[in-house]
């Protein structure tokens, strides 16, 4: 393409400032406020009892759900590109409502289906002693679902990209179908899953809406990171508010690093 | 590992891939399924390996019916077109898979993968990855790990397809002495007539999801059964009804019993042959094929009128019907 040399600065130029304006800018003055006043006083709100058990909690439910979210989305991908059936379009499109609901919506839907006294399925667990909503069962489930696509999303085209030929030789050669999963589609899609492992956990660590909603946001139990940064700032600790991000911030950095680690077998 | 098929047929929607095919292939040889494409040759080759199902009939390997047997259990090599390489390993453990599946001793694994490659002539190149390999390095490679596990069958769906010319000469020759070396059963799919000749000791014609004819290379040459036979298997000429080989087409500058006048279009000079594209009186066009020493003693050139004479042609009964014999072979003295 032949681009004036002005306009080829100047598209350039437009594409940082964008990024710089929106992104860069408002995750570094976390950064910079979170040092400012020295440490100490900011991580004394994180590591109070309430920001320790809200850090315990976030963990736990990215514990659960990114991992079972990883199992779905591997199978639901190989279904969809792999297998010919119908009402594949609907499970297509199904698949996708997490991203077109909002948050706030699936946290009350959740409540309707989980709550103790509202839902049939959360009654009957109420009455085996089990609690869903408030508690952290229902973090963890309305996490699962606003983070459900990403896996999905990200390996379905990888799939498509490889074709089945290298599987077809797999079983030519003697491979099941699980020695077949394990040791060619796997290695082959090991990109996809990254990147979806990795967009999952950023939202299950961020997510406020649906949490917020099922989560009755009690300190100490059912507070989740986002939630403890929102309770700072209305209880004017800011400091403990911009440490508490920056502790998420660096959760979602260590992620990208690690799964990037685990990654780094020769490139193909 | 003798292969015997009965009556398999085969649909893909509304497509009939096979139409009630038998066959059967000798144990050691060196079979080609030879056809144009759509003609059903991949879809037999897939279904003997056990990659497809058939809808209908039996695939019997040394005697034992296979036909619901999986892909896994019936011990067969398989080369695709494409090399269907495993990218994310190197090429050691490519050739080595089927052996890990078995679980093989490390040591005993080691030992085989090392003669493979000297087989395949991928010295030095163990610890490369695939995309570091040329298409013909990636071929051989893809057939060390079809061979690994020591099958008895060894199956390639145009397994040179995807190569250029020069390479694809090159392991076809290599094919050829790898069956003289290793003695396995052999079938392999393509859509180059030469090809087929070139390599196969028997050669399976198949055209619309049947089997045309079955024999040796010269035998097809010569005495195709029917009308698509002799004309995929090497060139022909149509005249009415007759077809004639373009080598078969004798030129000559003065008129002789049962020549025809023709006009000179094009003289084309391949190397040792030269093609005389023709035309004749009543319109129709043919071609000629003649050495580059007859072309030089006749002279020709364009619009130069000349005399064709075929001296061997052949007609066959025409019909939407099965096959059928050819009904008069014409020989002109």
């Amino acid at each position: 393409m032949s681009v004036p040399r002005w306009s080829k600065y100047g598209i350039r130029f437009g594409v940082l400032f964008y990024l710089a304006a929106l992104l860069v800018f408002p995750v570094l003055m976390i950064f910079v406020r979170t040092f400012e006043d020295g440490l100490t006083e900011s991580f004394e709100a994180v590591t109070s009892e309430a920001g320790l058990a809200a850090l315990k909690l976030t963990l736990i439910t990215v514990a659960i759900a990114v991992p079972l979210n990883t199992v779905f989305g591997v199978t639901a991908a190989l279904v969809l590109v792999r297998q010919k059936f119908r009402g594949k379009a609907i499970l297509n499109t199904l698949i996708d409502i997490p991203f077109a609901i909002s948050p706030v919506v699936i946290g009350l839907a959740l409540i309707l289906l989980y709550g103790p006294r509202e839902g049939i399925v959360g009654e009957w667990f109420f009455d085996q002693g089990i609690r869903i909503i408030f508690s952290t069962p229902g973090i963890v489930i309305a996490c699962m679902f606003v983070s459900l696509p990403f896996v999905v999303r990200e390996v379905v085209p990888v799939l498509q990209e490889i074709g089945d030929e290298q599987e077809q030789a797999a079983s030519t050669l003697g491979a099941n179908w699980w020695q077949t999963f394990w040791r060619v589609t796997l290695p082959a899609i090991r990109w996809g899953v990254t990147y979806g492992v990795v967009l999952s956990t950023a939202r299950v660590l961020g997510e406020f809406g649906a949490v917020s909603v099922v989560s009755g946001r009690i300190s100490g139990q059912t507070e989740t990171l986002p939630l403890f940064v929102r309770k700072q700032f209305e209880i004017f600790n800011d400091g403990g508010g911009y440490a508490a991000s920056m502790v998420l911030a660096v959760i979602a950095l260590l992620t990208l690093v690690f799964m990037n680690l685990i990654n780094t077998r020769k490139e193909v | 590992m003798g292969i015997k098929v009965e009556h398999v047929s085969k649909d893909f929607e509304d497509f009939k891939a096979l139409d009630d095919i038998s066959l059967e292939v000798p144990d050691g040889s060196l079979t080609a399924l030879l056809g144009p494409s759509g003609s059903g040759k991949s879809t037999l080759l897939r279904l003997i390996a056990g990659l497809e199902h058939a809808d209908g009939g039996k695939v019997y390997l040394d005697g034992r019916d296979v036909t619901e047997m999986s892909v896994q259990e019936r011990g067969i090599g398989f080369v695709f077109q494409h090399y269907a390489a495993f990218k994310h390993m190197t090429v050691r453990d490519n050739i080595a898979f089927g052996l890990a599946i078995r679980k093989t001793p490390k040591d005993k694994i080691r030992s085989r993968v090392k003669e493979l490659i000297r087989l395949v002539q991928l010295n030095g190149m163990a610890h490369r990855y695939p995309s570091q390999l040329s298409g013909g390095q990636r071929q051989r490679m893809a057939l060390a790990r079809a061979l690994a596990a020591e099958p008895k069958l060894l199956l390639l769906d145009e397994p040179f397809g995807a190569l250029d010319a020069k390479v694809r000469k090159e392991l076809r020759e290599w094919l050829r002495k790898l069956h003289d070396e290793v003695h396995v059963t052999t079938i392999f799919v393509t859509h180059d007539q030469e090809e087929a000749m070139d390599v196969a000791e028997q050669i399976v014609v198949m055209n619309e999801g049947r089997i045309e004819q079955v024999g040796e290379p010269k035998e097809l040459y010569e005495h195709p059964k029917t009308e698509f036979v002799m004309s995929f298997v090497g060139e022909v000429n149509r005249f009415g009804d007759a077809l004639i080989r373009p080598h078969d087409l004798d030129l000559a500058l003065f008129k002789s019993d049962g020549a025809e006048e023709a006009m000179i279009e094009r003289v084309s000079h391949l190397g040792f042959e030269v093609r005389v594209e023709l035309s004749m009186a009543n319109g129709d066009h043919a071609w000629a094929q003649v050495t580059r020493a007859q072309a030089e003693e006749l002279e020709l050139e364009e619009g130069q009128i000349i005399f064709a004479r075929p001296s061997r042609a052949k007609v066959f009964e025409n019909g939407d019907g099965p096959p059928t014999a050819p009904t008069d072979e014409l020989q002109v003295a």
